[in-house]
């Protein structure tokens, strides 16, 4: 443990995020049992693991969702604790779920600003949807986001469409310091990929946002990535830059572990 | 990225195609309430002469007021997926909280407020069991209201009394004839805009649409679901001393629970899913007319009061069926059975031919 919470990166680049044996259970389920994971300035991290590994509880914790049971998370070298959601945004953090967090029943530009409204009457916080409406339709026309009306309640879009919509809402925001993408490219087509790959790849080296994506196909991740963490068993058990593993040496360890573990579980 | 500016100008360069279609389909329900109760009101019309005159619009306004605000109190809650069995009972509750603090030496008015104050009070009750406890709010507001009907009883003897109060104060609170009627809309209209217009209004909905999703954007489910059960008691309370003022006189042993689903139902028929995730103001007022109109339109007709509940039930349960059913035609699942596909055929030919209008 690093007294000094961790300005040090390998190549002596600035961490804006860093984790210290991060764990949470849920019941008997251990979902995370210690945690450890750097990340820095403008990097893009990849998290491969398998299902139920735990990627998808460490970035409910790191977006302020779950409350670790134990360890400690750095931003900027201080430790912080999110007491909520919007705790962690307002540090700069945004996230698309891995269930995309949209309410069906909603128009996609009310769904882009869920509680972040333009409002206006001070206390009663008058919804300003004409307003909303504009902005979300000129935002998706910016970033090359082609839904049919943004009038539309989500559910009738489809499923690439309503990841593309998550993705724009975490995106928009002006603060983003860190972008949290669980499995942002699981339904889409080939198009929206390269564009949602894009946006990624602009975002991180213009903008300086540091992003942690995670993604069961690993290509896709060859092509965002800087490094690639592996979660296995709520734990970091590879940590290796993009020069250091190639994709097929990658593939050939999931497989490996895969293999070990299912005769584990045959040994029981 | 700079759209994130108010745009500068307003409106969109998406316009809908047609305002009118999209509104039909988006709120079909309402619409199909709305002339079950146009068709309600011809029918009684025709039947009786005395069904559409002024001093029936005073009886009607009577019906459909308390229907209408049981109804308005409850859509928040519905809409999240809760409901709130005991709002009829703190409408029963409620001038006895009055008449309590008026012995206790406390003018009319503050104990008025005071009595509201209460029902908020045991409104957040009803919230903290049911959402910090996750006392699931059938079985939570159900002990409520019976824990309040017995409280009412033991208070007050089981003995009827008098609401009390002096005269200007009893006409705006409800001894009126129309005050009521007034009350309803006003609450209404207010209801209305903070469930379409704020943000506490749309974060009902996102709440009842997708806690889970509401909950990773930030949206504090718990607080806003607390609130709604604090507003739905804050009503029951409400209309529970204004009919107090307009009827004159409190029985504790009425039965609040038939009040409670006459406004559910209201509502429901007005398009609010028990499920949640969906429900206007609107249709619960459209809901209530119709509730209103049956009750109302049948003793017109001369229905003795027995086959009135058996003519009220089956009433209910056309319209439901007729409302679920284009309901199912219509919705993006595609239409199943055969009734759902003729009424699906029906609305594409409308929704066609306002295409058509649109572009000509
Ligand atoms: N809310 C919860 N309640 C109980 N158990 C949970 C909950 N969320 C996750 N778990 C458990 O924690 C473990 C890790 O789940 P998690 O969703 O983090 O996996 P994941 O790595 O994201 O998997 P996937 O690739 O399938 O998305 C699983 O065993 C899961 O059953
Ligand atoms: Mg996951």
């Amino acid at each position: 443990m690093t007294p000094n919470g961790g300005t040090n990166g390998p190549a002596g680049v600035e961490n804006v995020l860093r984790t210290e044996q991060l764990s949470l259970s849920f019941g008997p389920v251990a979902a995370l049992k210690s945690v450890n994971l750097h990340l820095e300035r403008g990097e893009v991290l990849g998290l491969v693991g398998n299902n139920g590994a735990g990627k998808s509880t460490l970035v409910k914790i790191l977006t302020g969702l779950y409350r670790p049971d134990g360890g400690r998370i750095y931003l900027d070298g201080e430790e912080v604790r999110f007491r909520s959601v919007q705790d962690a945004r307002q540090h700069g953090i945004e996230t698309v779920f891995q269930d995309l967090a949209l309410v069906d029943e909603l128009s996609v530009y009310h769904n882009l600003f869920l509680n972040r409204e333009y409002t206006r009457g001070g206390w009663f916080r008058f919804l300003r949807n004409r307003t909303m409406r504009a902005a979300a339709s000129r935002f998706l026309d910016d970033i090359g986001i082609d839904i049919p009306s943004v009038d539309a309640p989500v559910a009738k879009l489809s499923g690439g469409q309503r990841q593309a919509i998550a993705v724009a809402r975490a995106v928009r925001q002006e603060n983003i310091k860190i972008l949290l993408l669980d499995e942002p490219l699981a339904a889409m087509g080939a198009k929206e990929t390269s564009l949602i790959i894009g946006l990624i790849n602009s975002l991180s080296k213009k903008a300086n946002i540091s992003i942690i994506v995670i993604d069961h196909n690993y290509t896709h991740l060859f092509e965002i990535c800087d490094r690639i963490n592996v979660i296995q068993h709520g734990q970091v058990t590879v940590n290796k830059s993009l020069s250091e593993i190639s994709l097929e040496e990658l593939i050939e360890f999931m497989v490996q572990s895969f293999r070990r573990d299912v005769a584990a579980g045959d040994a029981k | 990225m700079n759209s994130n500016a108010p745009a500068s100008r307003e409106g969109s360069r998406r316009i809908p195609v047609s305002t009118i279609r999209q509104f039909i389909g988006q709120h079909l329900t309402e619409v199909v309430s709305a002339l079950v109760a146009v068709a309600l009101a011809i029918f009684f019309a025709i039947q009786s002469p005395n069904f559409l005159t002024s001093d029936n619009a005073l009886v009607l306004s009577q019906f459909i007021a308390p229907f209408a605000i049981f109804a308005l109190a409850e859509v928040p809650i519905l809409i999240l997926g809760e409901i709130d069995l005991s709002v009829g009972q703190m409408y029963i509750a409620a001038p006895f909280f009055v008449t309590y603090w008026h012995h206790a030496g406390i003018p009319v008015l503050p104990s008025v407020v005071l009595s509201l104050l209460v029902c908020c009070g045991l409104g957040f009750i009803n919230g903290l069991i049911s959402i910090s406890l996750r006392v699931p709010s059938f079985i939570a507001t159900l002990g409520m209201a019976f824990a309040l009907r017995g409280i009412i009883l033991i208070y007050s003897n089981g003995a009827p009394t008098n609401p009390i109060g002096s005269h200007m104060l009893v006409n705006i609170l409800g001894g009126w004839a129309w005050s009521e009627a007034i009350w309803a809309v006003g609450i209404a209209v207010l209801l209305h805009v903070m469930l379409r217009g704020t943000t506490f209004g749309l974060h009902i909905v996102a709440v009842g649409g997708n806690s889970e999703s509401a909950r990773e954007s930030g949206i504090r489910v718990e607080r806003i679901k607390i609130w709604c059960f604090v507003l739905c008691a804050l009503l029951g309370g409400l209309i529970g001393i204004l009919d107090g003022y307009h009827l004159g006189s409190l029985d504790p042993a009425t039965d609040g629970l038939t009040f409670m689903f006459y406004g559910v139902t209201s509502a429901v028929i007005g398009g609010t899913a028990l499920t949640g995730g969906r429900g206007t103001m609107v249709g619960a007022c459209i809901g209530a007319c119709v509730l209103g109109m049956i009750k109302n339109g049948f003793l017109i007709l001369g229905t003795s009061s027995f086959a009135l509940d058996l003519v009220t039930g089956m009433t209910i349960l056309l319209a439901m069926i007729l409302n679920v059913q284009i309901e199912q035609a219509t919705s993006m699942r595609g239409p199943r059975g055969s009734f759902s596909r003729a009424v699906n055929l029906v609305f594409s030919i409308v929704t066609q031919r306002g295409k058509g209008k649109v572009r000509s």
